[in-house]
């Protein structure tokens, strides 16, 4: 049995009369893949608002590496080594793609603040190396120094990817990496989730797309009504009545 | 955009000096090198490269930069009266005191962002203003302004000589403040200025100030503390406020409330935009531009016009005079106002977005619509969303 | 106790004229989202709508003057009173509670101009590129104004029967001695009256409930097959002429100038960011409570132990007030927040 990296206890969260996340439990291992499935409005990006400090619950804690998470600042929680890709992209429009995926690596190599006003971006080969590498991994290296704001959707989720990738995060949650995408696309970024889950980064991966999810997850949560109903393997889930009740209704499958 | 490598950031600097400096050569066909004019062009230089350092990098839009400017203008002032008239103190302490205020008040006004920001710097800026007219009149001596007395202290420079007749004049070491002399000490400092404005610009911490700027949350969550950055930007702009501050005390030892009004702060923002925000050298043509004309406009008359248009037959000169006569003299204003709608309306990008049209146009026509079609596509996508 | 009486309608008579400024300014910005620079100018057209408005009635003919016998003498005469004799003079003497009548489509259309005109190419901009383009049309119309009437403040006379003060004290069992001026009182009275008809507006007609809920969510609204684009429109014109009354009415209190609107303009943005960008409520309870604040700081018995407070009270309040509450009095959540 492997070391729990995250730990959601007893976490309630309201938004006025609406329960979002009532008593959510959940154990993540570390460097599994694991899904949160569920119907719409279950608590999922809730859940993983929570877990990167947007939100502040009402009670409950969130322990990551034997870390207490709550009460941190956004920024704070990415330096304990938790990185997320949002359900729309959150890129730096303005910028190159290259500096989309720098800015990140500085924030790995460098802290939260860093006063370099004396040292040109053009002299830190070092980390442009590394942005590289990781555009050259995702397919994006052809267009170094457009602006991502001229980016297709797609190419936007897969530099978020590659932007959270270049921090070589702990953990790495994925907020839906593939709504909205075409098929070929979906199964581009399928290939490339299997790529980097051989480097063992543990993943919290949100996704209606069954397809995506029975492809990577190593284990699967059931998420409804705020809070946990089941979880298991992939083909746990997949027998499970519980589940095909709630969510699945079978035909999806 | 490619970040330029330090050779080309040098060739801009050398290029970038000669041009300065030679400004009193080729400003002369335009009758504009006379030397008044020049510290102003210097001096407003410095302040609108400063100012461009928040606005241009972080997008923060300050309506108080010009308590900055009054601030070092009274510390400088104070300076030549208590110390000494070399103006290297009274620099020096314009700065660190503009510097301080900044700090002070950043870290207040950072708090909030948007047009939450911009009035909490405004009432910041106003209740300088206002006090200085009021309480603070043995600092400011009040609606008079701060001027140099003969008798006034002048620690430094009694040690060395008795006090003479009539009022000191400023100088640095010997070399005097006014005339050329003056110009090139402030274009020294304005060329110090725009190095240090571009390396903060091509260093991965103004970089850093842009991705706050094109997306402050995504900044969060990528594990930045943006405040400390926004802070820094703050204080350096700040700092630059207080060198052009004391740079119109050393020029002209006068300090007077007005220049901490807010429509001064407007003054320097239309300045940078007209320029281009976020450009290295846009807000020096936005000086530029601005201050020549201020000067050519406000010296016009209908006399003036009348010359002017005096090969027209006379009755279209009558209506060209009477049409451009409320554009000038003391209309000048008016001629700036309509130039800043015009700008905003038609080049929100400045100058440079114009420079920048003009190159691709003759570069190469078909990749020209393209570009020009996914920067109104970005700009789209960047409009906010109100009232949500 | 009958000082503090006195400052209270100091400040509820202020805050009058700051809460009708702050209404059409938060009026716009919940409505078009737009951030108006040149909403001071507003008021200071209004204030000169009053000054042309005499000027027009004042309009004279010089005629021989007959008390002076012993040479020929000659005198201006308004045509109004050579055409009405007294009827004409009790006119001019009413000049500014008429030029109201004057303003109203003045302001209305002046509205409608700059919208049509310069706002609504700017929904979509960013809020800096906003204010800078309302910040330069309030630059070109105070320098036109200028160019028109010069640089001095022009004073302007309020009607004869109340131009003394009124023995307000009295009614409040506070002796003849307690005066305060009939025209602040009437203005009082006027601004209580524009404010309450703006909220009966929007919240008794359904052309005022549409407005609101654009003011709550714009996009759906217009999904919901209604003109948005024209509303906002009036809702510009209708913001324009209660700036522009508010301005028509101040003239007696403060002779009108050229830079005047500037002066109010920041004075106005506090105030609407005190309240919470966008509310209507926020604004007006605002403007009176910075009205009522500041005439208080500007008693010699406060500024003897503060120096100086009457001249910043506003402000400080007002960063106080953003730093405590980010959204102001009664802000919403979410509206301009980056």
């Amino acid at each position: 049995m492997s070391n729990t990296i995250l730990e959601i206890n007893d976490v309630q969260k309201s938004f006025g009369g609406l329960k979002a996340l009532s008593d959510l439990n959940l154990k993540i291992e570390e460097g599994k893949v694991h899904a949160i499935i569920g119907p719409n409005g279950a608590g999922k990006s809730t859940m993983l608002n929570v877990c990167i400090g947007q939100l502040a619950p009402d009670s409950g804690t969130v322990t990551f590496n034997g870390e207490n998470m709550i009460g941190k600042a956004p920024h704070e929680i990415n330096q304990a080594g938790i990185s997320r890709v949002f359900q729309t992209p959150e890129i730096f429009p303005d910028l190159s793609l290259l500096q989309n995926v720098m800015i990140p690596a500085f924030a790995k190599r460098e802290g939260a603040f860093k006063m370099n006003i004396f040292r040109s971006l053009s002299n830190e080969s070092d980390v442009q190396d590394e942005a590289c590498q990781i555009l050259t991994d995702i397919g994006l290296i052809g267009q170094l120094h457009t602006n991502a704001g001229s980016l297709s959707r797609g190419d936007k989720r897969r530099l978020e990817l590659a932007m959270c990738l270049v921090q070589h995060p702990k953990l790495l949650l994925l907020d839906e990496p593939t709504a909205g995408m075409a098929r070929h696309d979906t199964n581009k970024t399928i290939d490339l989730l299997m790529k980097i889950k051989e480097g063992g980064m543990t993943k919290i991966i949100i996704e209606h797309d069954m397809h995506v999810v029975f492809s990577v997850a190593d284990h699967i949560s059931v998420l409804a009504q705020g809070t946990i109903i089941a979880s298991g393997t992939p083909d746990e889930i997949k027998g499970s009545p519980k589940v095909q009740e709630a969510y699945l209704g079978g035909a999806h499958l | 955009m490619k970040t330029p490598t330090i050779k080309q950031d040098m060739l801009v600097m050398l290029i970038f000096s000669v041009v300065i400096l030679t400004m009193p050569l080729w400003l002369e066909p335009l009758g504009a090198n006379y030397p008044d004019l020049l510290q102003k062009f210097a001096i407003f230089g410095i302040f609108a490269v400063g100012y461009n350092i928040l606005f241009g990098l972080t997008g923060y839009l300050s309506f108080g930069h010009a308590a900055f400017l009054g601030i070092g203008s009274y510390t400088a002032v104070w300076s030549l009266k208590l110390l000494t008239m070399n103006i290297l103190p009274a620099l020096l302490f314009s700065v660190l005191m503009s510097g301080l205020f900044a700090l002070l008040i950043g870290f207040i006004t950072l708090r909030r962002s948007g047009i939450y920001f911009s009035i909490l710097t405004l009432a910041f800026a106003q209740m300088f203003y206002n006090l200085a007219y009021s309480v603070l009149t043995p600092i400011t001596n009040g609606e008079t302004g701060l001027q140099l007395a003969r008798d006034d202290a002048r620690v430094i420079d009694r040690l060395f000589s008795e006090a003479g007749e009539g009022l000191p004049s400023t100088d640095f070491f010997g070399l005097a403040m006014s005339g050329y002399s003056g110009f090139y000490i402030c274009a020294v400092l304005l060329i110090i200025a725009f190095f240090i404005s571009q390396r903060i610009f091509h260093s991965p911490f103004g970089t850093k100030l842009r991705a706050i700027k094109s997306n402050q949350t995504r900044m969060k969550y990528t594990g930045y503390s943006t405040r400390p950055y926004l802070l820094t930007a703050f204080v350096i702009s700040g700092m630059y406020a207080g060198l052009a501050g004391g740079l119109m005390a050393a020029t002209d030892p006068l300090a007077g409330a007005e220049r901490m009004q807010w429509t001064a702060s407007g003054e320097v923002v239309l300045m940078t935009i007209l320029g281009g925000v976020g450009t290295l050298i846009g807000p020096l043509l936005g000086v530029g531009i601005i201050k020549y004309f201020e000067n050519i406009f406000s010296a016009l008359n209908e006399q003036a016009l009348h010359q002017a248009f005096a090969f027209m037959p006379d009755w279209l000169a009558n209506i060209m005079v009477f049409l451009t006569s409320p554009f000038v003299g003391e209309g000048w204003h008016l001629t700036l106002g309509a130039l800043f709608v015009l700008i905003v309306v038609f080049l929100p990008g400045g100058i440079m977005q114009g420079i920048d049209l003009i190159k691709k146009r003759f570069s190469s026509p078909s990749k020209n619509s393209k570009t020009e079609h996914t920067s109104s596509e970005a700009r789209l996508e960047k409009a906010p969303e109100n009232g949500q | 106790m009958d000082a503090i009486f006195l400052q209270i309608l100091n400040g509820l008579d202020k805050g009058g004229a700051y809460a009708l400024i702050a209404l059409g300014l938060t009026l716009v910005f919940g409505t078009l989202g737009v951030v108006n620079f040149a909403h001071g100018a507003l008021f200071m057209l209004g204030a000169f709508c009053s000054v042309s408005f005499y000027k027009l009635l004042t309009l004279s003919k010089q005629v021989k003057d007959e008390s002076i016998t012993f040479f020929d003498a000659f005198k201006e005469q308004p045509y109004l009173e050579i055409w009405f004799g007294d009827y004409g003079t009790t006119i001019i003497d009413l000049a500014v509670p008429l030029s109201i009548l004057f303003a109203i489509p003045v302001m209305l259309l002046i509205g409608l101009i700059m919208e049509r005109g310069l706002i609504r190419h700017f929904y979509k901009r960013t809020h800096a590129e906003q204010i800078l383009v309302t910040f330069g049309l309030a630059i070109v119309l105070q320098e036109v104004i200028k160019s028109f009437f010069g640089a001095n403040p022009i004073p302007m006379p309020a009607p004869e029967i109340v131009s003394g003060s009124a023995p307000i004290g009295v009614l409040f069992g506070l002796g003849e001695s307690v005066v305060y001026p009939w025209w602040r009182l009437i203005y009082l009275l006027f601004s209580g009256v524009v404010i309450a008809g703006v909220f009966a507006f929007l919240n008794m007609t359904t052309y005022g409930m549409v407005v609101r809920a654009g003011m709550m969510d714009r996009e759906t609204v217009g999904l919901l097959g209604i003109d948005v684009e024209r509303r906002f429109t009036v809702v510009f014109g209708l913001a324009a002429v209660v700036t522009g009354l508010a301005g028509v009415m101040y003239a007696p209190i403060l002779p009108p100038d050229y830079h005047m609107g500037m002066d109010f303009l920041v004075l106005s943005f506090v105030v609407v960011v005190v309240g919470g960008m966008g509310s209507l409520g926020g604004a007006v309870a605002a403007g009176f409570l910075l009205g009522i604040l500041q005439s208080f700081a500007s008693m010699n018995e406060v500024k003897s132990i503060i120096p100086g407070i009457d001249q910043i009270i506003i402000y400080l309040v007002a960063v106080v007030i953003l730093l405590v509450r980010p959204r102001g009095l009664l802000g919403r959540k979410g509206v301009m927040e980056d």
